[in-house]
């Protein structure tokens, strides 16, 4: 009886979201036939000890454990309700079919690859398009077209080949070195396996410090005056995804909402769905201040360890109330590694700071990376390209 | 040798109570259910809330080893699991060659035979006779490298050692993991763990933990204390005070003869609670008197 419920209840938590396999399944039955059913409190804390993964899961959990074990009337009423979902597992509605997809179905295949030119060309006709679109409908939604087959492929490119807009960092951990020179270490180790192979040998082997990418927290803008930018940049950042990096992805407008799960989805037409629904606030108004404030407050400790690196993508277009938004940023600076500003409203030639929000955030970046008018992927890719300078004489 | 087990979560509480160590029920719970179905314990939570306090409390309430390895960036096997002992490696080679001796076989045999080998902690967590507690204490500071290195010890209890063999557990370790979440942990370690996420206590477990680790102080300054952090953990702070820091406020305040909260010793004492310059600044500016009216409202002061 006890062992069907917990299964129902296991099944219950999957639908949810939860990633519980069979051994978990198994270890709840054994909890629970170890802490007795004499105590709810203990039912649900040996429930929640062998079912969660992380403490964000908890109050789902909870609600779950609450309707569950009240009432066996209250439960079968759940169970009717769940019913046409579990049944429909099979026949979930179909999710839209990917531009891309259609595209590769109707279109006979290019003879060649198209040269970048051409699709550079190709992108500005289809972005005008969605432009004079999203122009005419102000949806709270961010409706992303899905991606055309140029895109795809030059998104892909971008992401694999451009050198990314932040500084490697020399790590702890050690890889193999072919000579003693930069900072070498002998191997002692290796060095001793191989005079075991080749006894007559004496040749030190050598590891060195590694150097590498840290991990990158993208700060995503996505008010109303950065509309246009972020399907585009979170096209860019979900390429870095794949790319094996470690990146975390933050949109604000408003709010701050995390979306790095969503984007680790492999198709990026699904992942794009995905952060378009987990987030709330598209096209609203910015606070920035705020935002890098509660950042700075609930996440920073989280994802800014071992030396992570930061990638602001904001137009800066903010007022700075009482010094809040310097504040903000220079805590942010203190915390990160590196802060990287990416701007796509601004032209570095005869760029003056004069807005309050950009003279507040200035400052505290370790480098602007201003992108001249950013309307397509090989826009952000010349600008990725480019050596950056160094903030400080925009200020005078 | 298997060591005697709590036998209800009532017994796993009783026995840590004797080491001071207070704990809610739920963390009882997940430990009880840890050490029966034999699974490492992931414990999470803000710093200070005593997540490292209760393996070495448990070491000592079931009288075992504590095996602690702390994590840091670039943390390897040599230093967390076991090392070739390469000096006594060389001179093996060098008798060897004083001797003339020129069996290949029998000399790499012996240079990595198990004299050889350094144990540390890990390893070590697994040749003992008696199941030692194995603390593996901030994973989150490790990077994601060692996640996967820890996943064979702690799933199997059992090393894989390139050149020597698998090292199976004589008595499987007691495992309790702790991060504080600056990093998050990969799904896979999660998996093979118990979960618990240990949050700040209640204001009666709280007054009990201090009365515990700071004797000497009257009724009422305990209930002043621990109100007042209670409090502040309510506020929008960078960092609040966890219970480590509780205790160490008491102390304080006890070190200076205190008798009751007043707004001087608290602006004296709050660099114990406060360990940032934004915080103290907050503080300082007026939210301090706020908390002391409130808690005068409240009869306690």
């Amino acid at each position: 009886m006890i062992a069907d419920n917990i299964v129902h209840f296991a099944r219950v938590l999957r639908d949810a979201g939860f990633g519980l396999g069979p051994d978990r399944v198994l270890a709840a039955l054994a909890a629970v036939e170890l802490v007795g059913l004499r105590r709810r409190g203990d039912v649900h804390a040996a429930l929640s000890a062998v079912m969660l993964e992380r403490h964000e899961q908890q109050p789902l959990f909870d609600a779950a454990f609450d309707t569950f074990w009240r009432d066996p009337k209250l439960l079968e009423q759940m169970m009717y309700l769940l019913l046409p979902k579990i049944s429909g597992r099979g026949d979930k509605p179909r999710p839209p079919r990917a531009n891309r997809l259609a595209e590769a179905l109707s279109v006979p295949r290019a003879p060649d690859q198209p040269n970048p030119a051409n699709a550079t060309a190709r992108e500005e006709v289809q972005f005008e398009a969605q432009f004079s679109f999203s122009e005419r409908e102000r949806l709270q939604k961010a409706d992303f077209e899905s991606m055309t087959r140029a895109e795809y492929a030059l998104a892909k490119k971008l992401a694999e080949q451009l050198p990314l807009p932040i500084d490697p960092v020399r790590r702890r951990r050690h890889e193999a070195a072919s000579s003693p020179r930069g900072g070498a270490r002998i191997d002692l180790r290796a060095t001793l396996q191989r005079m075991a192979r080749q006894p007559h040998t004496l040749a030190p082997l050598y590891t060195r410090a590694r150097e590498e990418t840290p991990a990158l927290v993208v700060l995503l803008d996505i008010s109303g005056s950065m509309e246009r930018y972020s399907r585009l940049l979170l096209h860019y950042v979900h390429g870095l995804m794949r790319r094996s990096l470690r990146v975390h992805t933050l949109t604000f407008g408003t709010r701050l909402s995390h979306i790095t799960r969503c984007l680790r989805e492999r198709d990026p037409d699904v992942a794009l769905r995905l952060a378009d629904a987990a987030v709330r606030d598209w096209k609203g108004g910015t606070r920035i201040a705020s935002s890098l404030h509660e950042f700075n407050q609930r996440w920073a400790r989280r994802l800014l360890g071992a030396n992570a690196a930061v990638l602001l993508v904001t137009d800066g277009l903010d007022r700075d109330e009482h010094g809040d938004l310097g504040a903000a940023a220079a805590r942010l600076r203190r915390l990160a590694h590196q802060v990287v500003w990416l701007n796509p409203l601004l032209r570095f030639d005869g760029f003056e700071a004069k807005a309050a929000g950009v003279r507040a955030l200035l400052p505290h970046v370790d480098r602007m990376l201003p992108v001249h008018n950013l309307a397509s992927l090989a826009d952000l890719g010349r600008a990725l390209r480019t050596p950056q300078r160094p903030t400080q004489f925009l200020l005078h | 040798m298997s060591l005697p087990l709590p036998e209800s979560v009532d017994a796993v509480i009783a026995l840590l109570a004797d080491q001071n160590y207070v704990c809610e029920r739920p963390l009882a719970t997940a430990l009880f259910l840890a050490l029966k179905l034999q699974r490492p314990l992931f414990l999470e939570g803000a710093p200070g809330v005593g997540k490292t306090e209760l393996a070495k409390s448990l070491a000592r309430a079931l009288a075992t080893q504590l095996l602690r390895v702390q994590c840091y960036e670039g943390l390897d096997v040599a230093q967390t699991a076991y090392e070739w002992n390469v000096a006594r490696q060389l001179i093996e080679i060098r008798l060897a060659e004083a001797v003339h001796d020129t069996d290949r076989e029998r000399l790499t045999h012996s240079l990595y035979s198990r004299q050889m080998l350094i144990e540390r902690p890990l390893l070590r967590a697994l040749t003992q006779p008696r199941s030692p507690v194995l603390l593996i204490d901030e994973l989150d500071r490790a990077d994601e490298p060692f996640d996967a290195f820890l996943l064979e010890v702690l799933a199997e209890n059992q090393l894989t050692i390139p050149e020597y063999g698998t090292v199976a557990a004589t008595a499987p370790p007691i495992t309790l993991i702790t991060s504080n979440r600056t990093r998050e942990i990969h799904d896979a370690l999660r998996r093979r763990c118990l979960y618990h996420w240990v949050d700040y206590p209640s204001v009666e477990r709280e007054l009990d933990i201090v009365r515990r680790k700071a004797p000497g102080a009257s009724e009422r300054l305990y209930r002043q204390v621990v109100e007042f952090v209670q409090r502040m953990r309510t506020l929008d702070l960078f960092k609040s005070p966890g219970v480590a820091e509780t205790i160490d406020w008491a102390n304080a305040l006890l070190a200076l003869n205190t008798l009751q909260l007043d707004p001087a010793s608290v602006q004296d004492t709050l660099g114990v609670l406060l360990k940032h310059q934004d915080d103290l600044v907050k503080m300082q500016g007026g939210d301090t008197a706020k908390l002391l009216d409130e808690l005068r409202a409240k009869a306690l002061l």
